[in-house]
């Protein structure tokens, strides 16, 4: 693993006022309770899939998000949950898409924090197929750009989707079009049991942005105010009309692929060093407090705060309704709104069951 | 009949002339483009040059760079790019440059594209064209017929026209339809086959069948070139067997138009159907399945295939022309059924 530089202590990045710090300990705060409250439904059996953490990286997924203004774009990874809720999905979405109910954005159709809502909040929901969502948010953002639009287009992917071909093809082809994006790279070190020196020979991931003709910048994920300030960067660069940047943060997941995982294959020691000396949330509250002047109990208020929402909004999601079978022959297309239910599940199909035919049968004219 | 440039034809308004299936797809595309600002043309070679077969000749030079865009080699982005547009409102239309290459888009075309709206009520209206086919010597990889390969993905929508005027209608419909359509434009017909568009905003729906010849004693299912190798087939029958044959051009393959289908098995009773595509897993096998489950009490003798053999396609004439169902082929099955 390669370790993170530490932060040197600054003032707070320009156009972060006060209110705005404590904003960002709130996301950060808000995405563990929430997944912590999670891992306990999960446990109770309420959650209906698999679970998965982002304990560790909740600064790069929020000081990113944070970047972005309501019309700008993003599309999120299985980890940035944090980013969803800075973007504007709601804890209650969230818990509802986990216990599958059918309230749920995809009304149950898919799992966890994949969804999407490009009406208001912009953010496209990821699929399973790492690294297509570079592809497609080329495509978002070549649509802002032919339209003239001051919007931007922010893509996560971790360093295993730098192996697929959807992301060369997708960052290589917003490079020539000069598309204002963003394509974050959440180097966490694995991807599932893989480290990501069996992913790639590339000393660092970063370095590939000189093979697409775009900058690269490398920074520390686990400072939210880097974080924000890289990306921060990058977002008026894509804006003002000089295409894509790629990102690469440095963190570490220190849970497993899913709450199922073991981590059999992480070394000894390795996940015990990154909680007691590099957790995202410590180093932020460690910065409020000595720099920038901000009270423990205003933090703790915030703490309190955070909970009664999740609790609230847990309560709510568990008596939300559960799916209806048939919906799910709903919405494959446009048109038709409605695929057909199969014979077996009701009416006798036509001829065969009609026996329309008796008079005739075996003969042509009969 | 030498190719038109399409600022021949201020306005992108019909004309009365004959024109090729290759110019009917250009003139549709125009159409909608002039239509509608939010269609947009995306892929390989297309702009400058008017792409490998010249379907967008001239449409570059009429609508810009920013509307005809030239993409470098890679079908997962042009497709993935063009799902990302359509999510914001745009309408775009992808060219393969074969369309054996759509395999290589076909994690985006499946698992991304064809759930979009199923999953995250993402609106993906995208069509992906691209010439296909064989019986034009192109060897393996610019030959096939893949679609079968997305037959059995929920969400998507094939389309397959065999006439000009079917071209132009169908790529016009396939450009409004709220869905993501695969369209495939046969080769062997791009230059081969001429029709006269019919004036005013030609629109051919997607989902609906073409009876191509009537008659009473047989029925040939098929679409896109065989529906020609039918319809010399039927001629044929006609003439030395006093077969009467209808041929029912399906036209789009996804929805399948059942009701044309049954219509076709009630009227004569025996069917034969016919494809380029491989044998194996072909949609053959899901009509006879259809007919089999709507209408088996109407039939006097089993459904039978005539399709290509299941090798990949290989190159040399005599190679070529043994693979693939000919019209001698088709006259050979057909006289086997009626004799049944």
């Amino acid at each position: 693993m390669t370790v993170p530089t530490t932060s040197n202590a600054m003032a707070p990045p320009a156009g972060l006022a006060r209110p705005q710090l404590l904003e960002l300990y709130r996301w950060m705060r808000l995405t563990r309770t929430l997944e912590e409250r999670l891992v306990a439904l999960y446990r109770q059996t309420k959650v209906t899939g698999g679970l998965f953490r982002s304990l560790g990286q909740e600064a790069c997924a929020v000081g990113s998000a944070y970047a972005l203004e309501r019309r700008d774009v993003l599309s999120p990874l299985i980890r940035n949950l944090g980013s969803m809720l800075v973007k504007g999905a709601e804890p209650i979405e969230i818990l509802r898409q986990y216990m599958a109910k059918g309230d749920s954005p995809t009304r149950g159709r898919e799992l966890n924090i994949h969804f999407g809502d490009v009406v208001d909040r912009n953010f496209v929901g990821q699929i399973s197929h790492l690294g297509d969502m570079v592809p497609v948010m080329a495509g978002v953002t070549l649509t802002f750009r032919m339209r003239g639009e001051d919007r931007v287009g922010l893509v996560y992917v971790g360093d295993g989707a730098t192996s697929t071909g959807a992301f060369h093809e997708g960052i290589n082809f917003a490079a020539v079009q000069r598309c204002p994006m963003v394509v974050v790279i959440e180097n966490n070190g694995y991807a599932y049991s893989t480290p990501t020196n069996r992913q790639t020979a590339a000393a660092r991931l970063v370095d590939k942005a000189i093979g697409y003709g775009v900058p690269g910048v490398r920074a520390d994920g686990n400072d939210v105010l880097e974080v924000y300030r890289v990306t921060k960067d990058a977002v008026e660069h894509a804006r003002t009309g000089g295409g894509v940047t790629l990102l690469e943060l440095m963190t570490y997941r220190r849970k497993g692929h899913a709450e199922h995982d073991s981590q059999s294959y992480v070394p000894p020691g390795e996940l015990e060093h990154w909680a007691a000396t590099n957790d995202p949330i410590d180093r932020y509250v460690t910065r409020l407090t000595a720099e920038f002047g901000v009270d423990a109990g205003e933090l703790t208020a915030i703490d309190d705060e955070v909970r009664a929402t999740v609790d609230a909004a847990t309560d709510v999601a568990e008596a939300s309704p559960p799916c209806d079978g048939p919906d799910a022959l709903r919405g494959v297309y446009a048109n038709p709104a409605e695929m057909p239910v199969l014979w077996y599940r009701g009416e006798a199909s036509r001829a065969v069951a009609a026996h329309e035919r008796p008079a005739g049968w075996g003969t042509h004219d009969g | 009949m030498p190719s038109r440039r399409m600022s021949d034809r201020p306005g992108g308004a019909p004309t009365m002339a004959e024109i090729t299936f290759l110019e009917a797809i250009r003139e549709g595309l125009a159409e909608e483009m002039e239509r509608d600002p939010n269609v947009f043309c995306l892929g390989e070679d297309i702009g400058a040059f008017g792409g490998a077969f010249k379907a967008t000749e001239g449409l570059q030079a009429r609508f810009g760079e920013q509307r005809v865009i030239d993409t470098p080699i890679s079908e997962a982005a042009i497709v993935g790019a063009a799902a990302g547009a359509a999510h914001y409102g745009m309408r775009p239309v992808c060219e393969m440059q074969f369309i054996d290459f759509v395999s290589c888009a076909y994690d985006m075309l499946t698992n991304y594209v064809a759930t979009a709206r199923y999953r995250a009520f993402l609106p993906c209206p995208i069509v992906v064209r691209g010439p296909s086919g064989g019986y034009v010597r192109g060897g393996p990889f610019h030959s096939q017929n893949p679609e079968a390969a997305f037959l059995h993905t929920p969400g998507l929508k094939i389309a397959y026209p065999a006439t000009a005027e079917d071209a132009k209608g169908m790529i016009k419909a396939a450009i409004r339809d709220d869905d993501p359509v695969l369209f495939f434009e046969h080769k062997y017909l791009y230059r081969r086959i001429k029709g006269t568009m019919p004036p005013g905003d030609h629109i051919v729906p997607l989902g609906i069948a073409r009876v191509a010849r009537e008659g009473k004693d047989l029925s040939i299912i098929t679409y896109a070139a065989t529906v020609w190798k039918a319809l010399e087939a039927a001629d044929q029958l006609e003439r030395e067997d006093g077969l009467s044959v209808e041929v029912l051009d399906l036209r789009s393959l996804l929805p399948l138009d059942d009701e044309a289908i049954v219509a076709t098995v009630k009227k004569t009773n025996r069917v034969l159907v016919v494809h380029e595509d491989t044998v194996t897993g072909g949609i053959g096998g899901e009509i006879t399945a259809r007919i089999n489950e709507l209408c088996f009490e109407w039939l006097d003798a089993p459904v039978r295939r005539v399709a290509a053999h299941d090798v990949p396609l290989p190159y040399a004439p005599p190679l070529e022309d043994f693979v693939l169902p000919q019209a001698s082929d088709i006259v050979r099955a057909s006289r086997w059924l009626a004799a049944y």
